[in-house]
C-alpha cells in the first residue's frame, strides 16, 4: 500500500500574526514554522499503517526552498520519503492542483491531508484534490482502517459521527481523534539522523493558474479594556450582561 | 442570473446555518439585483422556512441515492441543478466538503470562512478569517464563477419574506464510492458552533466529576458547553467540545470561559465571539486581556451563585 501525506508548513502555533506595512501580506519575519498540527494527525495515522501493514509513506509538500527543514522533520517522525513542488502556493486551487499531479504520477491507495491549516484557514485543499483525482473523499476523519482496497473510516458530523466504508483510492482529511494526542510521534535522535539521507526529490510545478488572491490583511482590532467585576457582586456581572452586553 | 445558496439539511431539517447562508445569499443579490434560489437535497422541512430569508426559489431534489451523506455524489447533484455563477454555502462540515469539489467541477473561485457581504461583487472581493482568527483576509476571486463558504453566527440569520416557489427535481446520482456503516447522534444537544451562548470550562475544573455546575450555568443559558484542549485531552470531555487552534473555531454572542488560562491557541478558537467573559482564580490569567467583562475567583463559588442570578432573571 502507497500511502500519500500533504503536510503544509505554518506559522508555529504561538506565533503573533503581523503582516507587511502596506497590509499586502503576511509578514515571515521571526516566524518559526511547524507542521499544520492537523497534518500531524494524518502523518501519524499513515506511519501507524507502515507499521500495521507495511505501507510506504511518502510526504508531499508544495512550497519553496525554505519549507525543507518542515520536510526533514516528517522524515524523521518516520516517512520514507519526501517530495516538494517548487512553488510557493499562492491559493488552495494551486497547492491542490500540484498535489494531485504527484499523486496521479505515484499511484497511491490512500491520500492524507489534514482537515484545514491553520494560516489560511482555507479547508480546500483536500476536497480539491478528491475531485482533481475523481476519487471519494471524507472530511473530518476521526477514524480509519483499511483492509485490501476498502477503507473504515469514521467522520465527525455536527452533534456525532458517522461511520462508512470508502472503496480506495481515495482521500481523507483527518483532525484531532484520527490519532491519540498522546499517540504523536516526536523525533528521535536516530530519527532525526536517518532523515538527513532519506530521498527528498525537488519537482517543479506544473501550472501556475490562481483562483483566490489575497488583497490585503487586517489585523485583529483589540478590545476594550476589560471590566472586572467583584465576585461578591455578581448582581453587576448579570445587570452588564444584561444591560450593557445584551447577551443574556 | 441568480444567486444560488446550498440549504444544507440535517435528516430532512434545515439548520439554523442554512438560514444564515439564505440571509448571506439574500444580501449578495440584492446587491447585483438579482433573486436568490435555494438548492437542497431530500429536505422534509417547508420551503416556506427558506422563503422567510428571503429565497424566491427552492429547488429540491429528490434522490433515494442521497438518502445518506457523499460529499461527491452530493457536489455531482449540485452542480446538476446550478445554473448561475455565484453560489454560497454555509462552512458547515458537510457543506465545506461538497464546496471544493464542486469548485472544481464547476472551475469556480472557492473563498472560505467568509464573515460579510462582499466588498464587490466584479471581481469578486470579500473579508474571510484567517489565521485561525489572529487576523483577516480581504480575498479576491478570479474568474467569473465563484463559491462562498460562510464562517458560522458570523452574518447572523436575517429575516427578509419574500413569497417563494418550489421547483422539485428527480436525480439519481451515482452513490457507489461510500457506504454508510452506522450514524450515531446526540439527540437534543446545541450543536457547538450554531449555539448563541456558549459556556467553556478549563483544566480550573479539576476533573470532570466537576462539570455539572459548568453543565447547570449551561442550562439556564440555553447554552451548549465547550472546553480546553488538554481537558479532552485527558479525557473530561469528549474532543467534539475542544475550541481552539486545533479545535473547533467558534463565534457565539456569548462566551464564558471558566478556568481557562487564555493562551493563544486557545483564544485563536473563541477571539471572535462578541462578548467575552473571564472567570479565573489567577488575576494574571492571560485570558483577562482579551476579555470584556472578568471576574477573579474560585469557580466553585461563582458558578453556582452565577447560575442563580441568572435564573432569577430569566424566571
Ligand atoms: C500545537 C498546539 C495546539 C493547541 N491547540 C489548542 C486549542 O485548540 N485549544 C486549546 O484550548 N488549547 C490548545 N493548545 C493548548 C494551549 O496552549 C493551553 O495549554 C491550553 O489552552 C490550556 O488549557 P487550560 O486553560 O484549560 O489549562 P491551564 O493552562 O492548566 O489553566 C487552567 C486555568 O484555570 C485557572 N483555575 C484553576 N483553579 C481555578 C478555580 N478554582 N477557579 C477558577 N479558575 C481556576 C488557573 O488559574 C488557570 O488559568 C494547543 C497547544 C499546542 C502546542
Amino acid at each position: 500500500m502507497k500511502i500519500l501525506v500533504c503536510i503544509s508548513s505554518v506559522p508555529d502555533t504561538t506565533s503573533k500574526i503581523n503582516f507587511t506595512a502596506d497590509k499586502s501580506a503576511f509578514d515571515k519575519n521571526g516566524i518559526q514554522w511547524v507542521i499544520n498540527p492537523l497534518d500531524e494527525f494524518a502523518l501519524t495515522k499513515a506511519i501507524k499503517l507502515q507499521e500495521s501493514q507495511g505501507a510506504t509513506v511518502t510526504v508531499l509538500n508544495v512550497g519553496d526552498a525554505t519549507t525543507e527543514p518542515v520536510i526533514r522533520k516528517a522524515l524523521a517522525i518516520g516517512a520514507n520519503d519526501a517530495v516538494r513542488v517548487n512553488l510557493d502556493p499562492k491559493d488552495s486551487y494551486s497547492t491542490a492542483k500540484e498535489i494531485a499531479s504527484v499523486a496521479q504520477n505515484g499511484g497511491y491507495d490512500l491520500v492524507l491531508c489534514g482537515k484545514e491549516s491553520i494560516d489560511y484557514n482555507g479547508g480546500s485543499v483536500p476536497g480539491m484534490v478528491a475531485q482533481l483525482l475523481s476519487q471519494p473523499f471524507v472530511n473530518a476523519s476521526v477514524g480509519l482502517d483499511i483492509n485490501g482496497n476498502e477503507a473504515t473510516a469514521v467522520r465527525e458530523i455536527e452533534g456525532g459521527k458517522e461511520t462508512i466504508s470508502v472503496k480506495l483510492p481515495a482521500v481523507f482529511a483527518g483532525q484531532k481523534g484520527l490519532v491519540d494526542e498522546k499517540d504523536l510521534i516526536i523525533p528521535n535522535m536516530r530519527g532525526i539522523m536517518s532523515a538527513r539521507t532519506k530521498p527528498l526529490q525537488v519537482v517543479e510545478p506544473t501550472s501556475s493558474e490562481v483562483k483566490v488572491q489575497g488583497v490585503s490583511y487586517d489585523s485583529v482590532p483589540p478590545r476594550a479594556a476589560v471590566k472586572m467585576v467583584s465576585p461578591d457582586n455578581l448582581d453587576e456581572l448579570v445587570r452588564l450582561l444584561h444591560e450593557e452586553a445584551k447577551v443574556i | 442570473m441568480a444567486v444560488f445558496v446550498y440549504a444544507e439539511n440535517i435528516n430532512g431539517v434545515y439548520k439554523k446555518a442554512a438560514f444564515e447562508a439564505v440571509s448571506y445569499a439574500k444580501a449578495v443579490a440584492d446587491q447585483a439585483g438579482e433573486t436568490v434560489t435555494a438548492i437542497s437535497v431530500n429536505p422534509t422541512d417547508s420551503s416556506d422556512l427558506l422563503y422567510k430569508y428571503g429565497a424566491t426559489n427552492v429547488i429540491n431534489i429528490k434522490d433515494e441515492g442521497l438518502k445518506n451523506f457523499s460529499a461527491k455524489a452530493y457536489a455531482q447533484a449540485v452542480s446538476e441543478v446550478l445554473d448561475g455563477n455565484t453560489i454560497v454555502f454555509p462552512h458547515t462540515t458537510d457543506a465545506s466538503s461538497v464546496a471544493p469539489m464542486l469548485a472544481v467541477m464547476k472551475n469556480f473561485s472557492l473563498i472560505t470562512n467568509v464573515l460579510e457581504a462582499p466588498e464587490s461583487q466584479s471581481p469578486f472581493q470579500v473579508k474571510r478569517r484567517a489565521f485561525s482568527g489572529k487576523g483577516f483576509m480581504h480575498a479576491k476571486a478570479e474568474g467569473s464563477g465563484v463559491i462562498v463558504t460562510v464562517s458560522q453566527n458570523a452574518f447572523g440569520v436575517k429575516e427578509n419574506a419574500v413569497s417563494g416557489s418550489e421547483e422539485v427535481k428527480n436525480l439519481s446520482v451515482a452513490n457507489e464510492d461510500t457506504k454508510v456503516i452506522s450514524h450515531e447522534q446526540s439527540s437534543g444537544k446545541l450543536d457547538l458552533k450554531e449555539a448563541e451562548v456558549v459556556v467553556s470550562a478549563g483544566r480550573g475544573m479539576k476533573g470532570p466529576e466537576n462539570w455539572g455546575m459548568v453543565e447547570d450555568l449551561a442550562n439556564v443559558l440555553g447554552a451548549a458547553t465547550a472546553c480546553s484542549k488538554p481537558v479532552s485531552d485527558i479525557g473530561w470531555r469528549p474532543h467534539t467540545e475542544h475550541v481552539g487552534q486545533t479545535g473547533k473555531a467558534i463565534s457565539p454572542n456569548l462566551y464564558i470561559a471558566i478556568g481557562i488560562s487564555g493562551a493563544i491557541q486557545h483564544l485563536a478558537g473563541v477571539n471572535s465571539s462578541k462578548t467575552i467573559v473571564v472567570i479565573n482564580s489567577d488575576a494574571e490569567a492571560p485570558f483577562f486581556k482579551s476579555a470584556d467583562y472578568g471576574v477573579v475567583g474560585d469557580a466553585f463559588q461563582i458558578l453556582p451563585a452565577l447560575t442563580e442570578k441568572i435564573k432569577a432573571i430569566k424566571g
